[in-house]
């Protein structure tokens, strides 16, 4: 069993370089440590200089989002396995990708921030009910309905697995769509007419050619795929009806 | 921030990369969906082969003898053949597909994935044995 690993990580100080480049650290290699522990222990005992985001070390709050060995990754949740088996030597580090990066492991979030507003995730009613009249009860199939949705940690692996996104980035992405469907699929919401005109519009679902990624690499079983694909098969359906039915104008 | 501006220690400059034009190529997964993509192409091809046939039925005994000796033809041949492995890829991953956008219920519950891709793998198996059994069986 090797006592040390060696990790390869990605530098970027905007006030000395203009390009970017990797440097190695060589860390104790120890079963129970996550790749947050080893960029910990370089930031602790190496170099204080290493720049990257987390928080909660337990997978809940998305911060700690970054690519090992090129595929997006919690960092908090992923377990050095020793080299000799199936991670390459030495371990690669990088910022998620499709983001602008601001230094070192950090990248920049405002688009999807942008984004995620224009989702409106949060319900809407067109008229809301006093206090007086008590909560807004729902049954467990209700619950159901959305609950897999509302999981999101908003950690963003899903625009870095998602091709589409990194093409074209006006395209709004996996996360916003998935929570905007969480309150679509909420029976107290009345608002998916309004965030249609966002999801279903050109930058909207249409974008996704179901590369299916975003799903695999999800920490939280979301399944933005899903709610994408949904998404179209409901407003395909709202379009047959609006064409077909006499009354369907009033129902699209 | 916009690209361009210089480094100042509130408006740091940011670093944008740029996917490379053959990003498809690094990773399998990524290969796979580009393929997926491609068989749009033989599923189109077989479609217009398809109407060219009507088109020679409709011109005659002749035309039609004329375009079925064409099929025969080895070059023909070996573009079917290919063609069938890009369509039978299409058909196999695309039905693998339908529990990302359909949710059936059935008694309250929720049909697992695997029920869902079983039960469409079995209409298309029943739907292709119907059709082989109408243009093949004399």
């Amino acid at each position: 069993m090797p006592e040390t690993i060696n990790l390869e990580v990605f530098r970027y100080r905007p006030e000395e370089e203009s390009e970017p480049s990797y440097q190695s650290y060589e860390v104790p290699y120890r079963e129970d440590w996550v790749i947050l522990d080893a960029l910990n222990y370089i930031k602790d005992n190496l170099d204080g200089s290493l720049s990257y985001r987390w928080s909660c070390r337990m997978g809940v709050c998305g911060s700690c989002g970054m690519m090992v060995n090129g595929k997006p990754t919690l960092t908090c949740a992923t377990f050095m396995d020793p080299p000799s088996a199936s991670w390459p030597k030495p371990v690669k580090i990088a910022p998620l990708d499709h983001f602008p990066v601001i230094r070192d492991l950090v990248i920049a979030m405002d688009d999807f921030m942008k984004k995620l507003k224009a989702a409106k995730p949060w319900i809407i009613r067109e008229e809301d009910r006093p206090v007086s009249q008590g909560e807004y009860n729902q049954t467990p199939a209700q619950l159901d309905a959305y609950k897999q949705f509302s999981m999101c940690i908003n950690c963003l692996l899903c625009y870095s697995a998602c091709p589409v996104y990194g093409l074209e980035p006006r395209f709004i992405g996996p996360a916003a769509i998935a929570l905007g469907q969480r309150y679509n699929f909420d029976n107290r919401d009345e608002g998916a007419a309004q965030r249609n005109e966002v999801l279903a519009g050109d930058e909207g679902i249409w974008q996704c050619t179901l590369v299916g990624e975003c799903s695999v690499v999800c920490p939280k079983d979301v399944d933005p795929a899903a709610a994408i694909q949904r998404y179209k098969v409901a407003t395909t359906m709202d379009w047959f009806k609006s064409m077909l039915l006499p009354w369907g104008a009033n129902r699209a | 921030m916009p690209a361009g501006l210089p480094h100042t220690p509130l408006h740091p400059r940011w670093y944008r990369r740029r996917m490379p034009i053959f990003w498809w190529a690094h990773q399998w997964v990524h290969a796979r969906f580009i393929l997926r993509e491609l068989t749009s192409v033989f599923v189109a091809a077989y479609a217009l082969v398809l109407l060219a046939q009507v088109r020679a039925l409709e011109q005659g005994v002749v035309a039609y003898t004329q375009f079925q000796e064409w099929l025969r033809t080895p070059a023909v041949l070996i573009l079917h053949a290919v063609a069938l492995l890009f369509v039978l890829f299409h058909s196999i991953t695309w039905l693998r597909l339908a529990p990302r956008a359909l949710v059936v219920r059935l008694a309250g519950r929720r049909l697992p994935d695997s029920a869902l891709v079983a039960a469409n793998y079995l209409a298309w198996g029943v739907c292709s044995a119907a059709i082989a059994w109408f243009v093949l069986v004399p």
